[in-house]
């Protein structure tokens, strides 16, 4: 048995039928880690020590039968960009190279109460900003399928790592599709909940109104446990909608008969690879078979969505990114002569390209003069697309589309052009716009092998809904028994 | 042309510290003085991921405000980002309040010369203070406080209603007054709790559109805020009568050398960049809320003379000294309530006490005794166990080491003297030494008496009762 090969619902119950002891389920993962990360390089920082120490004392804790809850021993990878006591978090920027967060983010803390043990922080575009994990100040992580290829991003790390079998499931974030896109590059299922869901409290703002954080991993059986874990109202987050809390398991039925799905054509149009399209047909047909009634509706104002996503985003991260000046927890500038050249010349030589264009984007969105033709338009262009989708879902249940145009681009393909890069988000960032719940599962593979995904969108707050209709289709196909990575063109 | 051809337009922007117990995003005390960084979280020093949750209590405070000078409280509310880069302030922007304030077009009543008038304000907004820089104590370099990052301010932003100095002096002290009296703020301005920008223009008599303003940032002290005014506007008609014109800028005042200085270069013009914080929720107000907030407003200033006027038959001077301090109105009412002498502890506050304050500069507010204490010395005296005269030293005492006056006259020795017999032998020991005074009284002359009550209180260390002393002159004297 391999051990890495198993689900995280898997290993649980041979946990509790005492087939394994975390001891054992660690070491399985740091011995994978120490086999494929310098392949892969999905680890900013791994912690393989530290999670075998835990592992010892948490078995410890189970032989002397003390209750430590249902999931103690599981290991985890964390996003880079997610806030742990004590251990550094460097959103994959030479920025906060060495800072080490003085407090845990909510959705750690959540992790550490059940005894989960973290394997370490996984590698990002830096700050979140990006679609492939390329613009990362420490590496570039490759994608266990093709390791030519991009994992995606900007969560490229944690889709990678779950990929490649060195953790069984990970924590990403995702402000306009860097959960889903990097999932479907690796094949393997990541939800964005509904904004609100999940607390923000301790997750390095991007685009404070559009991050969400959410789970990679392998099948949607475990999406649903980590998010019955990471789901929630947190008082340190007022933007967390308090509600009742849901069981996201229970709602795993394996079964869409009579489930409303739309299919809006204008995710199917132009940008989109033909091979994306068949194997999307093929899964729409796939629905039918299962009972769901699938209709084609039209999302004009989804056209929009990419424009108003990148005004609204990069205006929030230019402001966001403004803490990060040269003075505290940052990189400085090593020589400077007064204050306005801590702040230059840190500024310019602490963050990436990317990162800058972003910034400089956003205080141009905002400046006077030109607030009420970006900013402010992109927020009336927002509340549109809002009640477009609301108007939908007065309908249908379930939106389905591609996630990503195109399957796992080549490293260095698009890192030199920016816009054809920010294309990639097309399929996702509306979801982020609206604040609705959107999961990619895999659904094919294209003629190189490479996977492809499909996302359902579902109302807000209605994740159990998208859980189900993922979960129904998985069982019915069976992708993660006939695709497997293959680490192509590495040294095996 | 002389000053007189020129109308002065003052507009005033009031930061107040709110005196919640907790900043205004996180849970941090915001006492004064403590020792640097001690009073921080990771939500006020900015750490990456953090983020802020208003205190609930800050906007009831600012309700309070808005209420108790008049506004109009919006029910629908939000707070924004400005953003700016300064050490002092670690997120790189501020939260504050843009497009929506909290309270809306309100106005205060100050008196001037041609009777009351009302200056109007714009607005009052909630947002949070920044740390503070330390330039001093390090050879070179400078540190950073953040123990004041993120303590409430509510800013009042008045029209420029103001026409002189006086006018934005009496305005400044209203709003004080207000503020001190809903128990909102402890405007305590030297530890810069209560401190304004001041907007200053001119333009000629008769000119309807107003002049090129300047703006002081930060000032604390109302002798610091009239000099600046005054200075500002004599600057500003000499550069226009030698032909220049005001450039719109922030200056400096600089107490020692009396003068204001340009801060800013125009390449520095700030772009504040305003958005709607997307961190925080709006903010939502019911009617029953603003309901429950005006029931809870204590009776502020303007009712509080009338009554004085009314039911204590004050002098309208007296009624509006006492008044403009919240701390010297409770010290009366306490003190009226535990002695009934409304009368007598009037004159103390007017008088002595006023005066302590202005000689020690301090504010009532840091009154060390306690209305009971000063109820207690003014029975004593309308009881007859001190004089009037002790009373003065008695109340010197209560300034320096406050305590029970009883205790105070017992361990001092200065209880009157009122016993018949002892005075009697006063009266005829002095009458002994002074022939010269009984000859003169005798004569018609009635000033003698007087000499002698003073003599024989000369004698008693001002201890002897002043009424019976004349009594008993008198009678010795008829003899």
């Amino acid at each position: 048995m391999d051990i890495t090969e198993l689900t995280v619902h898997e290993l649980m119950e041979k946990l509790h039928n005492k087939e394994l002891t975390t001891t054992k389920i660690t070491k399985a993962y740091v011995d994978r880690i120490k086999e494929k990360e310098p392949e892969v390089e999905a680890f900013v920082t791994s912690l393989t020590d530290e999670a075998q120490a835990k592992a010892e004392e948490i078995d410890k804790k189970i032989e002397a039968g003390e209750v430590v809850g249902e999931l103690a021993g599981i290991p985890i990878g964390i996003k880079d960009n997610i806030c742990t006591k004590g251990i550094k978090t460097t959103c994959s920027s030479r920025m906060l190279e060495n800072f080490v967060s003085p407090y845990d983010a909510t959705v750690t803390e959540k992790l550490n109460n059940e005894n989960i043990i973290s394997l370490g922080k996984l590698n990002m575009d830096e700050f979140a900003m990006g679609g492939s994990t390329e613009t990362s100040y420490f590496k570039k992580t490759k994608n266990p399928w093709n390791l030519s290829k991009v994992p995606g991003g900007s969560s490229g790390g944690s889709a990678a790592a779950v990929a490649a079998n060195m953790v069984p499931w990970a924590l990403g974030s995702d402000t306009g599709g860097s959960i889903r896109q990097p999932a479907s590059f690796c094949g393997v299922v990541g939800l964005k909940p509904t904004y609100g869901l999940v607390s923000r409290y301790g997750l390095v703002a991007f685009a404070s109104s559009l991050d969400q954080i959410g789970p990679i991993t392998k099948d949607v059986k475990d999406s649903a446990i980590l998010l019955n874990i990471i789901a929630g109202h947190d008082e340190k987050d007022t933007t967390s909608v308090d509600m009742e809390k849901k069981d996201y398991v229970k709602a795993l039925k394996n079964d869409v008969k009579g489930m409303k799905i739309a299919v809006p054509k204008e995710f199917f149009g132009e940008g989109i690879n033909n091979e994306v399209k068949e194997s999307l047909e093929k899964a729409i047909e796939k629905y039918k078979e299962l009972g769901a009634e699938v209709e084609e509706i039209s999302l004009d104002i989804a056209k929009y969505s990419l424009a108003t996503y990148y005004i609204i985003a990069c205006a929030e991260a230019s402001s966001n990114l403004g803490r990060f000046d040269g003075i505290r927890y940052t990189y400085r500038t090593s020589e400077f002569k007064d204050l306005k050249e801590i702040y230059k010349k840190s500024r310019s030589e602490g963050f990436g390209a990317e990162v800058k264009r972003r910034i400089i984007l956003g205080t141009y969105v905002l400046s006077s003069g030109y607030y009420d033709a970006y900013y402010k338009k992109a927020q009336q262009v927002r509340t549109l697309v809002t009640n477009e989708f609301n108007k939908a879902f007065e309908k249908y249940d379930v939106i389905l589309t591609p996630t990503s145009p195109t399957t796992a681009f080549g490293i260095g393909e698009k890192s030199n052009n920016p816009l054809e890069m920010y294309l990639a988000d097309i399929c996702t960032v509306s979801v982020n716009i609206a604040g609705l719940p959107g999961i990619s599962i895999p659904c094919g593979v294209d003629s190189n092998g490479m996977p492809i995904g499909m996302q359902l969108i579902g109302n807000k707050f209605c994740e159990e809904t998208i859980l189900n209709v993922a979960y129904t289709f998985e069982q019915a196909t069976k992708f993660r028994e006939n695709c497997k990575p293959e680490f192509k063109g590495g040294a095996k | 042309m002389s000053r007189d051809d020129y109308e002065v337009v003052i507009g005033l922007e009031v930061h107040a510290e709110l005196s919640t117990k907790t900043k205004i995003f996180c849970s941090c005390p915001t006492k004064f003085g403590a020792k640097p960084n001690t009073q921080t979280c990771p939500i006020c020093m900015a750490m990456p991921g953090t983020l802020p949750v208003l205190n609930e209590k800050v906007v009831e405070y600012a309700v309070k405000a808005g209420l108790a000078t008049n506004c109009t409280i919006s029910q629908d509310s939000k707070n924004d980002r400005k953003n700016y880069f300064y050490p002092d302030l670690p997120k790189a922007y501020q939260i504050s309040q843009y497009d929506k304030p909290l309270c809306e077009h309100g106005y205060v009543e100050i008196e001037t010369e041609n009777g009351p008038k009302k200056i109007r304000i714009l607005r009052i907004h909630i947002e949070e203070d920044a740390g503070k820089l330390n330039h001093d104590d390090f050879g070179g370099g400078s540190l950073v406080d953040l123990n004041r990052a993120g303590v409430p301010l509510i800013e009042t932003v008045s029209e420029p209603d103001m026409r002189s100095t006086e006018e934005a002096e009496q305005y400044l002290r209203k709003l004080k007054s207000i503020f001190e009296y809903i128990e909102v703020s402890d405007c305590k301005m030297q530890e810069g709790s209560f401190r304004a920008d001041v907007n200053v223009s001119v333009r000629k008599r008769g000119n309807s559109k107003l002049g090129t303003r300047t703006e002081m940032k930060n000032m604390n002290s109302f002798r610091s805020i009239t000099r600046a005014i005054d200075y500002e506007v004599d600057r500003q008609i000499e550069v226009i009568e030698n032909g220049g014109k005001v450039e719109q800028e922030t200056l400096r005042w600089d107490d020692v050398s009396g003068k204001t200085f340009s801060m800013r270069d125009k390449e520095d013009a700030q772009d504040y960049r305003y958005f709607p914080e997307p961190d925080l929720v709006a903010i939502k107000l019911s009617d029953e809320y603003i309901e429950n907030v005006k029931k809870s407003l204590p009776e502020l200033p303007e009712s509080r003379k009338a009554r004085y006027l009314e039911e204590y038959k004050l002098s309208e001077k007296d009624a509006n000294i006492i008044t403009a301090s919240k701390h010297l109105s409770d010290l009366f009412e306490e003190a009226t309530r535990i002695s009934g002498n409304s009368k007598a502890v009037n004159n103390w506050i007017i008088s002595d006490i006023s005066r302590i304050l202005n000689e020690e500069e301090m504010e009532p507010s840091e009154i060390p005794f306690t209305a009971e204490e000063l109820a207690k010395m003014v029975m004593l005296i309308d009881k007859g166990t001190i004089s009037s005269s002790i009373g003065k030293k008695v109340l010197e005492e209560l300034f320096e080491n406050p305590k029970d006056p009883e205790e105070i006259i017992k361990e001092k020795g200065w209880i009157q003297i009122s016993d018949e017999g002892a005075i009697k032998e006063i009266v005829l020991k002095v009458l002994e030494a002074n022939p010269q005074s009984i000859a003169d009284y005798k004569g018609g002359k009635d000033r003698a008496l007087g000499f002698l009550v003073g003599q024989a209180m000369k004698e008693t260390r001002g201890k002897a009762n002043p009424q019976m002393l004349n009594k008993m002159f008198i009678e010795e004297l008829k003899k």
